[in-house]
């Protein structure tokens, strides 16, 4: 409760200095907005719903690729721990392609799928398939051996080993792969947003980039606190129940 | 009621190890790890393989668990060859080896969820039969990372003995515990062999330990791996590890141990 009530006085104190700042005048509020004014657009999007359906196209183009990759990656890593010569070939690919920004493939990307919701897709997928694939194939070969030698003994085989040993025993890696092609899809994304305008929907990088056209900065910070909101959101959501869960039970917490 | 069906011992199985040779070679390194070892492990028998490290003792028991396989000689239960692991000889090992991501029921059930013929429900009272007969049955919704070492070894040990196997086998299981947890552990694992009747063939290189334990004692000597002497330990169960009839068997093996293994001492690490 003691906490709860410094987080918030931390913030309020910033909003507020913030906003006296602002109305004294001391920087011009074409630099820096003031949060009323802010708040102000936030609360005029959210009800012209532009907030809301920007998000919206955002977020779907994030979960649909990434949702693709997750599905693509993990068996492919799978796959790459399992077969030595996957482990030379596409384990080396993926081991560079993860160092490229996955932003890097918006030329490419709409060379071959035009402004179209497809290269969003692409760029998204990008972000988060090589990530998944070294961190599960990671994960897999930092299973210790007695496992599958237990699990050997007692009956499993081929198949059930993997699905029932290896993969939940690589579970740690599994999801801070998730969580880091999380964090490159969505950056990429919005990057891609911002300098490529696509004429399947109108997202949240769009919407920053219109911002700065028309010299609104107080869109510009609305929709950066609303990306931020969103991340918050989605790391909340997506990755702290398994985390709890991979904590409880490895016994991994603090 | 399979359930109880399903708690009820199989005849333990008889062993056989006929001229088993096995040599491991990594680079221009060889080792000799079984030279021609032939022994017979009889029905319910409890067995202790001793031996300093590199004399074989545990590669053995791997080629019982059929984890390894023999370059000449074989292995039979009951006369029928062994190839492969099988759900007839479970095995437990020095570190518990249990699985992080499951609780501790999770991890009886493990095993028991590979033999087909049993509901759920009968599986999970199965299960549960043999964390009481370890002493655990209050923690069955604990995690791996909540227990002491001989807890999970306890764990380990109702893991193993869950899907009724005919024979046990057990690498060095209480080498990593303390000896107020080990003693405890003498007495647990010679009411349940009592109890439950299986045929175990116990690795170790502690010879008290194997005193207190074995119905015999066989002793290795390494490069290359043989059988040098057999002790049949003719002490009343249950057995105590600190009493001192059984400490006069043990500084005999001890110093048959010693005869065999004082030519070739530095070699000992080689393993």
């Amino acid at each position: 409760m003691k906490r709860l009530v410094y987080t918030l006085g931390f913030f309020a104190t910033l909003l507020i200095v913030w906003e006296s700042l602002a109305r004294a005048g001391v920087w011009s509020a074409v630099l820096l907005p003031s949060p009323g004014s802010v708040a102000r657009y936030l609360g005029d999007s959210a009800l012209d719903g532009t907030l809301a359906g920007a998000s919206l196209v955002t977020l779907r183009r994030l979960l649909a690729g990434y949702v693709a990759g997750i599905t693509v990656g993990l068996p492919l890593g799978l796959f790459t721990a399992r077969f030595r010569f996957l482990r030379d070939t596409l384990g080396l690919v993926a081991l560079g392609l993860q160092t490229l920004p996955s932003v890097c493939w918006v030329p490419l990307a709409l060379l071959w799928f035009g402004q179209s919701e497809g290269a969003m897709f692409f760029v998204v997928l990008m972000g988060t398939v090589w990530s998944m694939i070294i961190a599960t194939e990671n994960g897999v070969r930092n299973v210790p051996p007695i496992y599958a030698r237990a699990a050997l003994t007692m009956g499993s085989r081929g198949l059930h080993t993997w699905l029932r040993v290896l993969l939940p025993a690589s579970l740690p890696f599994v999801v801070s792969g998730m969580k880091q092609g999380w964090a490159f899809a969505w950056r990429s994304l919005m990057a891609a947003e911002i300098y490529v305008t696509v004429l399947g929907g109108f997202g949240l990088g769009h919407l920053l980039h219109y911002g700065r056209e028309l010299n609104a900065m107080e869109q510009v910070i609305g929709v950066m606190a609303m990306i931020v909101a969103i991340g918050l959101l989605a790391d909340k959501v997506l990755f702290s129940p398994w985390e709890r869960f991979l904590h409880r039970r490895w016994g991994t917490a603090r | 009621m399979t359930f109880e069906i399903e708690l009820i011992s199989p005849a333990p199985a008889k062993l056989s190890v006929n001229d088993v040779s096995k040599r491991f070679v990594s680079g221009s390194l060889s080792v000799h790890a079984l030279d021609h070892v032939s022994l017979e492990i009889g029905e319910g028998e409890f067995v202790c393989l001793v031996g300093p490290s590199g004399c074989g003792k545990s590669t053995l028991l791997n080629i019982i668990a059929g984890l390894e396989r023999t370059d000449g000689g074989s292995v039979s239960t009951d006369g029928s060859g062994i190839s492969a692991p099988g759900r007839d000889r479970m095995m437990m090992f020095q570190e518990a080896g249990l699985f992080p991501w499951l609780d501790v029921l999770g991890n009886v059930l493990f095993g028991l969820n590979l033999k087909p013929g049993l509901t759920k429900t009968e599986r999970i009272q199965v299960a549960r039969h043999y964390l009481r007969l370890v002493g655990l049955e209050k923690f069955e919704r604990a995690n791996v990372h909540e227990l002491s070492g001989g807890m999970k070894q306890r764990v380990a040990l109702a893991r193993a003995l869950a899907p009724n196997p005919r024979v046990l086998l057990m690498d060095e299981p209480f080498g990593a515990l303390d000896a107020l947890t080990r003693e405890q552990l003498y007495g647990d694992l010679q009411r349940i062999w009592a109890e439950r009747r299986k045929t175990i063939v116990f690795v170790t290189h502690n010879v008290r330990e194997a005193v207190c334990l074995g119905d015999r004692v066989v002793l290795f000597s390494p490069n290359p791996g043989r059988i040098r002497e057999e002790f049949t330990i003719d002490l009343p169960r249950p057995r105590d590890i600190n009493s001192v009839d059984l400490a006069r068997y043990a500084t005999r093996i001890t110093a048959a141990l010693k005869n065999y293994t004082a030519g070739d001492g530095p070699e000992e690490a080689s393993e």
